[in-house]
């Protein structure tokens, strides 16, 4: 009898040692993590400081969708695949609303009499910009747009599922299939040609330290510190985002506490809809709007969810810069067409060392 | 019992249930005959020659929803990335059984065709059999099957361990990755141009007209083969391990099993089986090129044959593979009815529709996956029970005692 109970403890104490250990390892693959981090973003803004700077502004872009996905990840436990896609179905839209042009055959338009175009001084550029308020207006309208569709299709496709207490496999591949459904109808509404909003070659300016920017680039990076701001006071100053953070970190605690899990799950959605689609403007105003971006996008935009840790609204912001300024930074060694490799890469690394992310919870 | 239920009762035999299996099969095989048929003029020879190349596909595709079978049907592994196994798969029985690349231009100095490889003439060691028209074959096949399996293995490493959607999305960048790869570094596979004029096994022993009727056979046989390797498996104590920890994984491993080796050689073994699917897809295609290898066709299509046809039935991998390519078929059939030659009963395709049939055949697909996860997750033949054949040995024994077939049960007790 006592033999066991001096055995139990033996085996007690032991788990505690080995636990304690792991914990202080875990510290030190953070600290480790975050100081290789450091060292890469330094080396990088001094040796290349131009594609720094545009990683920079391509991982402010990441950031909103990251955000998204890692919100939608936390709160309904699945990733979705669905993502990128509606990224650039958001870019579409506001295509729409903007020049109210939709693929008539391959090469040719069909335009609408009237879209917000047609307003006075609607396409003149603010200021440097390239674009005017017509565009704002559409993006505005393409966030309203997503989020509804976001909700919509939650409650088709994902609530029915959830119903069944389907495995998060199935959820994802639930959000494949709307993945290609999405990008189907992108091809067959505005076609396979990449569009632009505004047309014609774009100058940039020259700042201190070489760097050459356009505006818009400017612009796209000061939006998207503006987004990310409003999520974090959503996120950590209103019932809402307790509520969400509180189901993200335990859904039956969360539930037990008399939050109304599928009310929270709504709005998770609007939130992470309307933060993709103007994700997805930006894109399109840094590069263009291609149907296929959607597929090229999500790889990344995991890649900064899972570095920064499913769930955490901050890592992902931390994940999404560094996964922008290792690719762009990148090109300075490898060819442009491996971009995606590169946040593979850094996926692949962080599940071998630290498979719950920069700021993640357990795993 | 209401009303309705008692309308209902006779009904039951007959519900949608039962029916919606063979009617779609009826419905699928109906259109893949008739349409071809139709637009040859009802030409018997071009429908037959059409229908051998539509099963060999479809044998071949088979191979790689049994694969898909072994590592998400019965074991629960989610690999995303089969383009990146296909692709593997394919370019490495290429390179293994094309010859040596020709001399580079004599006036520019720069080779026409590059790639790594071509083992073909070194592959055929054995001096009679006419060894060359099926050696280099069968060890490009095997060498394709083992590349996959190494890789599945390196991927395994980090993933396995960890959430099931990590691999899912791991192994979706290893597609992408590898897709890159071989675009980009020009001297492996030839870069965008792809590999043309692979040979094909036994090509030299027929006539080329008859050769499509030789390669349907070759690729049933693997076909019975890969088939009978995974029921036997499936069968196995093995398969009853990776059954149970697909079902609940804690319990496998309260129960002592080392969950993490089972499930690395489900991924391996399903990874070697389609790695012999891309090595038959290359004999039979002659060309490839990595542009082919996109993640809509090499990987979602497999899966919505897997999900159709019924995850965890290896019957129902077969059986998703041949709908959802005669889907496929009809769709691309679809694009011969214009205005200007319309279908029986005038049916025709509009012509602004006509350039955007390919889109409009993946929002089919995509929207076929979706109902099916949502109304008959199952898929057409769901999975069946099935308990060691030790355990049915002895139910049978002790049935014949105090059951006696035929007495009216439909179904024995337990």
């Amino acid at each position: 009898m006592s033999m066991s109970v001096l055995a139990g403890r033996i085996t007690d104490t032991l788990t505690q040692v080995r636990d304690r250990l792991a914990g202080r390892g875990d510290t030190v693959t953070g600290i480790g993590l975050w100081l290789l981090i450091a060292v890469l973003i330094v080396s990088s803004a001094v040796g290349s400081t131009q594609l720094f700077v545009v990683g920079v502004i391509v991982g402010s872009i990441y950031a909103l969708g990251a955000l998204g996905l890692t919100l939608i990840y936390g709160v309904l436990k699945f990733g979705n695949f669905a993502h990128g896609d509606t990224m650039m179905l958001g870019a579409y839209i506001a295509f729409f609303f903007l020049t109210g042009q939709v693929a008539r055959t391959a090469r040719e338009d069909t335009e609408l009499p009237w879209a917000l175009d047609s307003l006075p001084g609607a396409v003149d550029g603010i200021g440097d910009l390239t674009f005017g308020y017509g565009l704002i207006i559409a993006t505005l309208l393409a966030a309203v747009i997503i989020a509804l569709l976001s909700v919509a299709l939650d409650r088709l496709i994902y609530r029915p599922l959830r119903r069944r207490r389907s495995g998060i496999v199935i959820f994802a591949i639930a959000s494949l299939g709307v993945a290609i459904v999405v990008r189907s109808l992108m091809f067959i509404i505005w076609g396979p040609d990449p569009r632009v909003y505004v047309s014609g070659i774009h100058r940039a300016q020259s700042y201190p330290f070489g760097i050459v920017l356009k505006t818009d680039q400017i612009f796209i990076f000061a939006v998207a510190v503006a987004l990310a701001a409003l999520i974090y006071l959503l996120l950590f100053h209103t019932k809402l985002g307790k509520a969400m953070r509180a189901i993200a970190d335990n859904p039956d605690l969360a539930r037990v506490s008399g939050i109304n899990t599928e009310q929270i799950i709504v709005w998770t959605w609007v939130v992470g809809g309307a933060l993709v689609a103007v994700a997805g403007v930006l894109l399109a105003v840094q590069s263009q709007i291609n149907p296929l971006l959607g597929f090229v996008i999500l790889l990344p935009l995991f890649a900064s969810t899972i570095l920064g840790g499913i769930g955490n609204p901050l890592g992902a912001l931390a994940g999404a810069m560094v996964v922008g300024i290792a690719q762009e930074v990148s090109i300075e060694f490898f060819e442009p067409a491996y971009k995606p490799g590169v946040a593979f890469v850094i996926l692949i690394l962080i599940l071998l060392v630290r498979p719950r992310g920069l700021l993640g919870a357990k795993v | 019992m209401t009303g309705m239920d008692r309308l209902k009762a006779p009904l039951a035999g007959l519900s949608g249930d039962k029916l919606i299996t063979p009617l779609a099969f009826l419905f699928i095989t109906t259109l893949v005959i008739l349409m071809p048929a139709e637009r040859s003029g009802w030409d018997l020879g071009g429908v037959v020659s059409f229908l051998t190349y539509f099963a060999t596909t479809v044998a071949i595709f088979s191979i790689f929803t049994l694969g898909l079978n072994v590592q998400w049907g019965y074991t629960g592994v989610f690999n995303f990335g089969i383009a990146g196994f296909f692709l593997v798969g394919a370019f490495t029985a290429a390179i293994f059984t094309k010859g040596p690349p020709p001399p580079p231009d004599p006036v520019t100095g720069r080779p026409y065709v590059e790639y790594v490889g071509g083992f073909a003439d070194k592959l055929d060691f054995i001096p009679f059999l006419s060894s060359g028209e099926w050696l280099p074959f069968i060890l490009g096949a095997a060498a394709a099957a083992l590349m996959c399996g190494v890789l599945a293995l390196l991927l395994s490493i980090p993933t396995l361990r960890l959430r099931e959607d990590y691999l899912a999305i791991a192994t979706i960048g290893i597609a992408e990755l590898l897709r890159n790869i071989a675009l980009e570094e020009e001297g492996l596979v030839n870069g965008p141009r792809g590999l043309l004029g692979i040979p094909s096994p036994l090509a030299g022993l027929f006539e080329p007209a008859d050769y499509k009727y030789v390669y349907l056979l070759i690729v049933v046989a693997v076909l019975i083969v890969v088939y009978i390797a995974v029921e036997r498996g499936i069968r196995s104590p093995w398969g009853r391990v990776l059954r149970a920890l697909r079902e609940d994984e804690l319990a496998t491993v309260a129960s002592g099993k080392n969950v993490f080796a089972f499930k690395m050689q489900a991924f391996v073994f399903g990874a070697m089986i389609m790695g012999v699917g891309g090595a038959l897809y290359a004999y039979q295609l002659r060309a490839i090129s990595p542009e082919g290898f996109s993640h809509f066709f090499s990987t979602f299509l497999f899966w919505v044959m897997l999900i159709v046809g019924g995850s965890g039935n290896n019957r129902g991998a077969i059986l998703g593979a041949y709908m959802v390519w005669g889907i496929w078929i009809i769709s691309l059939q679809l694009q011969g009815y214009t205005p200007a030659r319309p279908g029986p009963l005038g049916f025709a395709i509009p012509e602004i529709l006509q350039g955007r049939i390919f889109f409009i055949r993946d929002f089919l697909i995509g929207t076929i996956i979706v109902i099916v996860l949502l109304l008959r997750p199952q898929g057409l033949l769901p999975e069946e029970r099935r308990v060691s054949i030790w355990v049915e040995r002895q139910a049978r024994r002790r049935r014949g005692s105090s059951w006696k077939p035929g007495e009216g049960t439909e179904s024995p007790p337990d």
